[in-house]
């Protein structure tokens, strides 16, 4: 296996709170890894040190080394991170000023890169692709992307994540907010996208992690409990505290 | 409980009846205004007192065109002055809430907007008059100015904090900036609303008569130098109204019923850009 991101004795705080506690870990390549934990135990902390968001939040650091390709992550400049490593929220968050074609470009036109029109059609049709949303947006791609429904946002947002080609996409509870058939549909699109990127997919939900992970990660109180194939996970797990959890005692 | 139901609804038709009658209440003052103005001052306001300039006293005719142009010069250098510099400190004390100097910058501007404006028209006086040695629409417009800008910094604060997280975080997310983030995300959602904050500024300034009278003066003729004293509408119907001329005090009444309608046209201009943000 391939690795892409790897972490070692990775900690992180808000203020003296103590959220990740040591992570070790290893993302491998071109495959949907899943992080589930109970609420609060991290998760959403840890896929926001991949990007090095969770230092846009006043009072927050990390400590600890994070490896991306080999380079140190820790050392690199955040806006160059983010520029290599998409992110997907809980909420669908098009820009509400942008069109849907503006929205797929805006990890250019904020950054202040110019680009030929025909260029930017390439761009546009081949993300809304990837994100299968082009045939029901191609003849309004002018229109609002807040005029989309919930699940066309949230497509509308990983076109636009995919857009500037990242070597690695983080979702942070992609479907949380979204109706069980607009999550089938984002779940079916995360198994596409490993062909071409390497996924991170944060959820509450033990069933989508079975469904869509190749490898699972099992996270409690800010501790990586349990990390490996999902199948294997999934029937033999190796700590207690895994097991508890896929079988519902708690969380 | 069913036995209750008829007195609870007869309750409430009581006390939505009394909601309403007091809801009233407030309109009756400017109703009467609004008819009290129309009554005497529809009659002289023509096409002729838009147009002319003010004739010597003993002469009927002429208007009041002078006092128009001063106003529209003296509200659009104020804004020159205020717009940009008001925004990008509404910018300021939304980005950075919890530090100590946007908190004082915050006191400040509630402090500023509470000064009475004969205040910051004897200050516009002192250091802007004095020093020129003469009335001038500058001296009015940087008084206007002043009673603009926390009305600009507060209302572009207000609106600035309201632009979701979600969005700043999609923006940081995709490499961009800090800087380009609050220019191109933030700043253009909340453009709406920064504009309704500028457009009512103007109105309130519009109508600011006590700043103008030793700042701009006032003017019988036509004027487009910022150097030179101007008239503005305030001041004419205050002039017009304190002189001893019958055909000036029509004049006056007429003046406030277009200052009125000027100001209300403002404001419905600021109403309707607000409606734009709620249609989002």
């Amino acid at each position: 296996m391939e690795e892409i991101l790897k972490t070692r004795g990775l900690k992180a705080y808000y203020g003296e709170q103590e959220i990740l506690r040591g992570i070790d870990m290893t993302i491998p390549r071109n495959r949907v890894t899943a992080i589930m934990g109970p609420s609060g135990c991290g998760k959403t902390t840890l896929i926001r040190c991949f990007n090095r968001m969770h230092e846009a939040t006043p009072g927050a650091r990390i400590e600890g080394k994070i490896w991306l390709e080999g380079k140190d992550l820790m050392s690199m400049n955040p806006i160059q991170v983010r520029r290599m490593v998409g992110m997907v929220f809980q909420k669908p968050n098009p820009f509400p000023t942008m069109s849907i074609y503006e929205n797929v470009l805006a990890g250019y036109r904020l950054n202040g890169i110019k680009l030929k029109r025909q260029e930017e059609q390439r761009i546009v049709e081949e993300a809304l692709k990837k994100a299968g949303l082009w045939d029901e947006v191609k003849d309004s791609l002018r229109r609002r992307g807040t005029f989309l429904s919930g699940g066309q946002q949230q497509r509308l947002c990983i076109a636009r994540a995919l857009a500037v080609n990242p070597r690695l996409l983080l979702m942070d509870e992609p479907t949380s907010a979204l109706d069980p058939k607009a999550t089938r549909r984002v779940e079916e699109l995360i198994g596409h996208l490993k062909e071409t990127v390497t996924v991170v997919v944060v959820t509450h939900n033990v069933a989508q992690a079975g469904r869509v992970a190749d490898y699972t990660a099992f996270l409690y109180w800010g501790e990586l409990i349990e990390f490996g194939p999902t199948s294997r996970l999934f029937t033999t797990p190796q700590d207690p505290r895994t097991e508890e959890y896929l079988t519902g005692k708690f969380g | 409980m069913n036995k209750n139901l008829p007195r609870r609804l007869g309750k409430d038709r009581a006390a939505t009846l009394v909601v309403f009658l007091l809801a009233i209440i407030p309109m009756v003052p400017l109703f009467l205004i609004l008819l009290q103005l129309v009554m005497k001052g529809a009659t002289s306001l023509n096409l002729q007192f838009l147009t002319s300039l003010p004739r010597p006293p003993g002469e009927t005719g002429g208007g009041v065109l002078n006092a128009i142009a001063g106003s529209v010069i003296l509200v659009t250098l104020a804004s020159v002055m205020a717009v940009p510099t008001g925004i990008l400190a509404g910018i300021y004390l939304a980005e950075y809430r919890d530090k100590i100097l946007p908190h004082a910058i915050r006191v400040a501007a509630d402090l500023l907007q509470g000064t009475p404006s004969i205040v910051i028209g004897i200050l516009a006086y002192a250091w802007v008059v004095r020093p020129m040695h003469h009335f001038s629409a500058l001296a009015g417009s940087g008084a206007l100015a002043i009673i603009m800008l926390p009305v600009i910094v507060r209302t572009t604060e207000e609106v600035l904090v309201l632009v979701p997280k979600d969005l700043r975080e999609a923006a940081l997310a995709l490499g961009v900036p800090r800087w380009r983030m609050i220019l191109k995300v933030v700043l253009p959602t909340g453009m709406v609303g920064v504009t309704t904050g500028v457009l009512l500024s103007m109105a309130r300034v519009a109508g600011e008569t006590a700043p103008l009278l030793f700042t701009a003066f006032g003017n019988p003729f036509l004027s487009w130098k910022p150097t030179e004293p101007i008239d503005a509408m305030p001041l004419v119907i205050f002039n017009y109204a304190t002189s001893p001329y019958p055909h000036w005090w029509r004049q006056a009444w007429s003046a406030s019923l277009l200052l009125i309608a000027m100001v209300v046209l403002l404001n419905i201009a600021a109403r309707l850009m607000a409606r734009k943000i709620g249609g989002r």
